[in-house]
């Protein structure tokens, strides 16, 4: 039985994932002008064909590099001593505090109290006739899954194999692909939840969904 | 009641002058604004109504405010004209203008591309006492009065398709197609058929329309206007305008604007000024025949003194042309030059024509677009070298078809006679022969086994490590040129490290061995033209000619000239292109090379009559016809429409080299856009792309400036062209020399002298 208060207090505790960016090899390092305290931004655009902030740049045989920030949040530290000096890779450069948002939260709490069934090799996966019309006709959370019940589909190259749950009995609390998608070898499918925690996870869901506040 | 209507007239009327002139103040207007006032307030005080007399006196104010107006009228005014949705528009024309019609290919919304209107009209006319209907095709953009789905009569690549299709059902029926150009631009979607790619193949299948064709200009926004525009007669309406780019997009560019920020009234006001638009600069350069007077402040679909104009004009147009070419000239063909009356209506003529009078009418058309732009190069070729020019074209014509048509063709008749023979007398042989050979096999004992000898150099070669007076061991680079960028010693990462995980490359390396091709994914880093000349086309040991051609500044834009010069002296050309005779593996060849470093490879009216000559040399010598585009931003905008009409002057010249059985290869690289792909490159059917290079109509920027649509990072890549089928291949750069050549074997006309 997994606690999912102390889970919580755990992430109110510190809201925040802290990202290391290391020099991704060896070189000069020359950072730009980013102070701690300051807000970065990742990349952007509808493609993110517009890199985040520029947070260093690295020089490798004359070869400078741009590093810019890997995703949005506060500058925690620059590590400036190392300005002007040559850094092997793997040397931490700038800190930066990313404050989780309302949905990472979310995702994250779900992934430690869920069950997830994991795809067994990458293919598309649909589910069977039966469970896909309950699906779409009373909404997730209606169907019950225990160990041994057939209930994918297993797509790929036109050979189509039934797949069979195993893991604890419960009901699919959420469901990781779409349709007509591929899904990697070793990604979640679904998560199941325990009949019995059924109301304590969505409480806690909609709990972070009024509570939580996301940083700007 | 008719008074309400004839006051909402006049509010009509006040807020289109309002609109037209932005927000200046003008003294007229405020008059105008201050009387119809006055009027409105005293009307609703007396709800019995104005007086008559008080309106008619109104009315005449305006009329003759109007005129006043109309000699004040700015460049930019006129732009605002013709975007106005009370201006008329195709739908206006078909039901004024015209005694019926029918829509044809799609109604309204229910059309493959609704800003693209085909019909078929008829004039209906009295000759003697008999009624005869003419029949014409009408084509042309549909802006609508505010009509959303008509997308302000911005054609995507299937209207234009539409378009094409049409033209040809009307070649089959022969009758004149009507063009009506009321465009501001074509709208840049890259798909099949491809936005540049379509407008190539109108361009290139008008260039041989066996039919009369009379455009009318309204609206013409370069490659969406050309799209129809290639015709036998152009008609302008006074207050239109034709450009090769809209004002604020040339005032984008002027100001370097990024995405997003906007130009200022006065530098947009200047462009357009600079970019000589209106009907009047067009007629003096040449690129339109006629213009039709219009209305006061342009015409309404309330003007029907002006759609009587019309009608006259395109008949008088359509009987001009006809006469033109027909074999039996008349006096009718006099009356009708001469006719400056309402008469045009009185002079009959059928306006289908012979297959003799169609290839006259043809050629017409041909050498009249290629005379255009004269004036807007400089030719600084002496007189005695272009005489000798001439002469030897001349002796190459006569001398091809000496020793390729009248020699060649009886020699390969008899080749083909020969070879033929020589297979029927192999199979004879076999036949015969074979029953006694293995006969005589039977008969004598140990002839089969015989082994053949190995000989002591077969020997030798196939057991040795390596031969290095064979050139197996390299010594430097194997290219002919290399890169001065090659001379750096740093690194340099490839721009697919990302998802490729490159290493990093050492420049001298990447430019010099790898002819800047990323040895681990394949990109191609941006090359210098002259790398192609030197590796690919042999430039050192080819002849070439036109030099003498020089980019000028024909429409005196302002600071242009000190531009240009900075062009000439940093790449040391006189314009984007070069031309030369070249052989490629013993293959002699014409290329005409696009160079991005001159002005980003943008093609004006020196550029355009150079590849023109290149492709009339390749004519008259027999020889393949290859266009390498090193890289080509477009239409040099500063040439204004001089730069335009290079599209279907050199894509007639295309065709006429293509019909003359030749073959046209087009091979682009790096950056190439716009006029160019959407005519004479695009037209060919043998195009092929460097890796790594980006093709396509508008640029990036230029999508989500028009559109508003951000478009994805590699929309533009030669692997997307290719998947739409807009390209025909992708070639490695260090493989173009061999790829090259193995086409110049494999592909095109009938006419080459090496076939």
């Amino acid at each position: 039985m997994l606690n999912i208060k102390e889970l919580l207090d755990k992430v109110k505790a510190s809201p925040y994932r802290e990202i290391v960016v290391r020099a991704p090899h060896t070189g000069v390092v020359s950072f730009a002008a980013v102070k701690p305290g300051e807000k970065v931004h990742g990349p952007r655009g509808e493609f993110l064909e517009k890199p985040g902030t520029l947070l260093a740049h690295l020089t490798r045989e004359k070869n400078e590099k741009p590093i810019p920030a890997p995703e949005k949040g506060v500058i925690e530290a620059v590590h400036t001593q190392h300005e002007g000096q040559f850094v092997e890779a793997g040397e931490p450069l700038v800190t930066i505090k990313h404050y989780l948002t309302r949905k990472e939260v979310i995702e994250l709490i779900l992934q430690e109290a869920l069950y997830l069934f994991r795809a067994p090799e990458r293919a598309k996966y649909y589910f069977v006739p039966e469970v896909d019309q309950k699906l779409k006709v009373s909404g997730k959370r209606s169907v019950k899954v225990q160990d041994g019940m057939e209930f994918l589909i297993v797509s790929r190259m036109k050979r189509e194999t039934p797949l069979a749950y195993s893991g604890p009995e419960g009901i699919i609390y959420s469901v990781y692909f779409g349709r007509g998608d591929n899904v990697d070898e070793g990604e979640p499918l679904i998560g199941v939840c325990p009949e019995d925690q059924l109301t304590v996870i969505q409480d806690v869901v909609a709990r972070i969904q009024s509570e939580w506040e996301e940083e700007a | 009641m008719d008074r309400e209507r004839r006051i909402q007239g006049l509010r009509d009327r006040l807020a289109y002058i309002r609109d037209i002139f932005a927000d200046r103040d003008d003294e007229s207007i405020r008059l105008l604004a201050a009387k119809f006032g006055e009027l409105l307030e005293r009307h609703q005080a007396k709800p019995g109504g104005v007086k008559r007399e008080e309106l008619a006196r109104i009315a005449d104010l305006f009329d003759f405010s109007e005129r006043k107006l109309d000699t004040t009228l700015t460049p930019m005014d006129r732009v605002r004209i013709v975007r106005h949705p009370q201006r008329i528009c195709l739908k206006d024309i078909l039901e004024n203008v015209y005694d019926n019609y029918t829509e044809i290919g799609g109604r309204g919304e229910y059309n493959i591309d609704p800003s693209m209107l085909i019909a078929r009209a008829v004039f209906s006319r009295r000759v003697g006492d008999k009624v005869t209907n003419q029949m014409v095709m009408v084509i042309g953009q549909e802006k609508g009065h505010g009509e959303a789905f008509r997308n302000g009569g911005s054609v995507k690549p299937w209207g234009n398709a539409k378009a094409l299709h049409y033209m040809k059902v009307a070649e089959t029926e022969n009758i004149p197609v009507h063009t009506f150009v009321f465009t501001p631009g074509a709208y840049p979607v890259e798909d099949w058929p491809g936005a540049a790619q379509q407008i190539a193949r109108n361009l290139y299948d008008m260039a041989g329309l066996r039919v009369p064709v009379v455009a009318v200009f309204s609206e013409g926004g370069s490659g969406g206007a050309e799209a129809i525009g290639l015709a036998d007669r152009r008609i302008m309406l006074s207050h239109g305008y034709y450009s090769v780019i809209s004002p604020e997009g040339a005032a984008a560019i002027e100001a370097g604007l990024r995405s997003g920020e906007r130009a200022t009234p006065e530098l947009i006001e200047k462009c357009a000024r600079q970019l000589c638009i209106t009907a009047g600069d067009n007629l003096q350069n040449g690129y339109v025949d006629r213009v039709l007077q219009e209305p006061p402040l342009g015409a309404r679909p309330s003007h029907y003194d002006f759609f009587r104009e019309l009608r006259r004009e395109l008949i008088q147009t359509t009987n001009e042309v006809v006469s033109s070419v027909k074999s039996m000239k008349l006096y009718r063909a006099m009356a009708v030059r001469t006719s400056k009356t309402d008469d045009a209506e009185s002079i009959y003529m059928r306006w289908t024509l012979s297959q003799s009078a169609l290839d006259r009418l043809v050629e017409q058309r041909q050498r009249k677009f290629r005379s255009m732009s004269r004036h807007a190069r400089l030719d600084g070729t002496g007189v005695v070298t272009r005489a000798v020019a001439a002469t030897k074209g001349t002796i190459w014509a006569a001398h091809s078809f000496l020793r390729y048509d009248l020699l060649g063709r009886q020699k390969k008749r008899l080749n083909a006679m020969f070879e033929d023979l020589g297979a029927e007398a192999h199979l004879v042989r076999h036949k015969v022969l074979m029953p006694l050979k293995k006969t005589l096999d039977k008969i004598l004992p140990g002839n089969g086994t015989a082994q053949p000898k190995v000989g002591e150099a077969v020997k030798e070669r196939l057991t040795r490590l390596s031969c290095p007076e064979d050139g197996a061991c390299l010594v430097g680079s194997e290219w002919a040129w290399t890169s001065p960028r090659s001379q750096e010693d740093r690194t340099i990462s490839c721009p697919n490290v990302r998802t490729h995980h490159c290493p990093d490359l050492w420049v001298p390396d990447l430019f010099g061995d790898f002819a800047g091709v990323c040895p681990s994914c394949g990109h191609h880093f941006p090359m210098e033209y002259r790398w192609y000349l030197q590796n690919v086309f042999d430039y050192s040991e080819s002849k070439e000619f036109n030099q003498q051609l020089e980019s000028i500044n024909p429409l005196g834009y302002e600071k242009f000239d000190t531009k240009l010069d900075k062009a000439k002296e940093r790449t040391g050309l006189k314009s984007a292109c070069i031309t030369f005779e070249t052989s490629i593996e013993e293959v002699d060849a014409v290329v005409a090379v696009l160079c991005a470093p001159f002005r980003g490879g943008s093609v004006g009216a020196a550029e355009g009559e150079k590849f023109i000559r290149a492709a009339e040399r390749a004519t008259r010598k027999r020889q393949p016809f290859i266009a390498y585009v090193h890289g080509t931003a477009g239409i040099r905008i500063q040439e204004g429409v001089n730069g335009v009409i290079q599209m279907p002057r050199c894509t007639i010249a295309v065709r006429r080299y293509i019909d003359a059985g030749g073959l046209y290869l087009v091979l682009y690289d790096t950056n190439s856009y716009a006029g160019p792909v959407a005519s004479f490159l695009g037209c060919s059917p043998y195009q092929f792309a460097v890796q790594s290079s980006n093709i396509g109509f508008a640029g990036p920027g230029v999508i989500s400036e028009t559109t508003g649509i951000a478009v994805p990072p590699n929309y533009h890549k030669a692997y997307h062209a290719l998947s739409r089928g807009h390209i025909h291949g992708i070639w490695d750069r260090r493989e173009v020399k061999k790829n090259l050549h193995q086409s110049l074997l494999t592909m095109g006309g009938r006419n080459l002298y090496y076939r």
